[in-house]
């Protein structure tokens, strides 16, 4: 195994974050109190970057076959932006993608440079990436690049742009973007966030970030606990539980404006918001007939329509791609096994056999892996399944606590919650399971980790 | 409200601003005893019984809160065995004893909270709790509280009342809570 600590990631990191911290600025909390309520507070403040949790990223594993690339550091990069480093940005992200394996190499190229294809097929590399770095006079930065087939001797491409401060994270994750297309066909998810709720001293906070884990920013601050945040498919809005009022409640919420309702306050408890693919229904879990069952609400709220009727726990919906099922959980057979039924009502068919307790699904965006958590014995590890009934369901992992699966948008990797050493971390893996990359923070529990969409 | 809900009010508020901004369910820490005397004393007990007579003019009569009475030393949270919602024997007294209170006022109400241990998933537990707490609001609604006065709810695993991963901390998460609100 090959665990890789990018030095100058941590170092620009912590810089970036004690930084924006100085320019961070939080919405006065409001304080709610009630004659038998508990002392609360609740901020569903504007964007805010705020330095509490702070990340490492550790990639482990060898994958079966792995792109060798150099990623040069770009001309100028220490000097024009010494808070962070955007080749090391564009080298995690491709490593971490499993399909690539960084190869050391020193600087002194640039976008424009005729590197020797002889020297680089010395060191082993299959492509190389070059850039620069410019400040311009308006205070963006121009940033250019150029990527290289080592092995047919010929540039690929390449881009320029012209990005604020605030945005060089985005355009380091775009390059990998752009790298990670040219040479798998594949679209990359680099550029895509999280959203994923932290624990500490008390606190709750649900954060949204980078899809590497860095630059999370707080969108709910809470003195009480936020479960099961669900991205909507516009990636504009967050659905989660918010236990702010003594019971579970749904709300959507604004990320760019904060602005939330709750969607979901009927007597007893309201959870495990699933957003539909076109964004116009949510199915959520209620008791208020009794007992914990699905029901379909539209994003507006009102009158939910119900989507399950036994006398069992039905609960964790989550639609298939096409929007025409739904996967849930229910132990209707005993103990919890996924289930699927029609969105529009019908039959309940069984989807796992194996193990006695099966929870969590999360389905690929091409409909055909099944990602859930499955009890061994006193362990909860992540399994995959592949849903058209062919084969054996696959551990993903060896941890033993593992929760809250969730696909990338391109299907290629899955982001979940784990514990290592005492602390909740955040993990991502290859869909079988051979790269993984920790992002481990340093003060904070993380978990219930959720993928967003594409676009940004 | 009576003069004893008012004591207890005004332990709980304190306790409440002392603990600021802590998430630590506060009605835990609110075990202040609540004399339930009242004028006609139809008293509050086995325990405040019969006069033991016979002390002449300093005669003082004890009143056990341990035993019997209103609530009084019952306790308000009822455990549970794992993987179970099912309503042991040895709760009934307690269910019996706020559903009279129940009954008695109707203005009151009563919000029964469901835990697990932390074993398990989120959202599946928060499911277990839930039947935890409709177990017992079943019972109170049968022992004659009307609908409007219970709500079931549940914290799943998300508010533990003991930290640690041992069945001693498991059996004490194992529970749900009445709370009047």
């Amino acid at each position: 195994m090959i665990v890789i600590v990018p030095d100058s990631l941590t170092r620009s990191t912590m810089h970036n974050i004690r930084r924006s911290a100085q320019h961070s600025s939080v919405r006065s909390p409001g304080l709610v109190r009630t004659a038998f309520g508990s002392l609360l507070f609740v901020a569903a403040a504007l964007f805010c970057a705020k330095a509490s949790a702070q990340f490492r990223v550790e990639i482990s594993g060898v994958g079966a076959t792995q792109l060798p690339i150099a990623i040069t550091k770009f001309r100028d990069e220490d000097r024009a932006t010494p808070s962070l480093s955007i080749s090391a940005i564009v080298r995690a992200d491709l490593e971490r993608s499993g399909v690539f394996k960084g190869v050391d190499a020193p600087g002194g190229l640039d976008e424009n440079s005729q590197p020797g294809m002889t020297e680089w097929r010395g060191r082993a590399a299959d492509a190389l990436v070059a850039g620069s770095i410019t400040r311009l006079a308006d205070g963006r930065f121009d940033i250019r690049f150029k990527l290289w087939d080592v092995v047919k001797g010929t540039p690929l491409g390449g881009q320029s742009t012209a990005v604020e401060t605030g945005d060089l994270r985005l355009a380091a994750h775009r390059i990998a973007d752009y790298i990670y297309e040219k040479l798998t066909g594949e679209k990359g998810v680099f550029s895509t966030r999280i959203a994923y709720v932290t624990k500490g001293g008390g606190r709750f906070t649900l954060r949204v970030a980078d899809a590497d884990g860095e630059g999370g920013q707080v969108a709910l601050n809470s003195a009480e606990p936020i479960i099961s945040p669900a991205w909507s498919p516009d990636g504009k809005q967050l659905a989660y539980v918010s236990f702010e009022s003594q019971k579970a409640v749904v709300y959507s919420q604004d990320t760019a404006s904060g602005a939330r309702r709750a969607l979901a306050n009927f007597r007893g408890s309201n959870s495990a918001p699933a957003w539909s693919p076109d964004g116009q229904t949510l199915a959520v879990t209620l008791s208020r007939d009794g007992g914990s069952q699905l029901y379909l609400l539209s994003r507006d709220g009102g009158t939910p329509r119900r989507l399950t009727t036994s006398n069992a726990i039905d609960t964790e919906p989550a639609f298939s791609p096409d929007g025409r099922s739904i996967y849930f959980v229910s132990d209707r057979g005993g103990g919890p096994q996924i289930y699927r039924i029609p969105a529009s009502g019908g039959n309940v068919e069984r989807v796992t056999f194996g193990g006695s307790y099966n929870i969590s699904p999360a389905i690929s965006p091409d409909g055909r892996t099944l990602a859930y958590i499955s009890r061994q014995g006193s362990a909860f590890r992540l399994y995959t399944l592949d849903v058209a009934g062919n084969g054996q369901p696959q551990a993903l992992t060896d941890t033993n606590d593992d929760e809250s699966p969730s696909f990338a948008p391109n299907g290629k990797l899955i982001i979940y919650a784990s514990r290592a050493a005492g602390r909740d971390v955040l993990m991502t893996t290859t869909l079988d399971g051979k790269i993984k990359a920790r992002l481990v923070s340093t003060t904070a529990d993380v978990r219930e980790p959720v993928w967003g969409p594409y676009g940004r | 409200m009576k003069k004893t809900m008012h004591v207890g009010l005004a332990a709980v508020m304190t306790a409440f601003v002392l603990a600021g901004c802590s998430s630590v369910p506060l009605d835990d820490k609110s075990n202040v005893p609540v004399e339930t005397r009242n004028t006609t004393g139809i008293g509050s007990g086995a325990g405040a019984g019969a006069n033991t007579g016979g002390a002449g003019q300093s005669g003082v009569t004890p009143v056990d809160l341990t035993k019997g009475g209103a609530n009084a030393g019952l306790g308000k949270i009822v455990y549970f065995d794992f993987d179970s919602y099912v309503l042991k024997d040895e709760y009934r007294p307690l269910v019996d004893s706020f559903a009279k209170s129940l009954t008695a006022d109707r203005k009151k109400k009563v919000v029964v909270e469901g835990h697990t241990d932390e074993r398990g998933g989120r959202e599946y537990n928060l499911a277990l709790g839930q039947k935890r707490a409709e177990t017992v609001t079943k019972a109170l609604a049968l022992l004659g509280a009307a609908d409007t006065q219970i709500e079931a709810v549940s914290f799943g695993k998300e508010r533990p009342a003991a930290q640690g991963s041992d069945e001693a901390a498991w059996a004490k998460n194992r529970r749900a809570e009445l709370v009047y609100r």
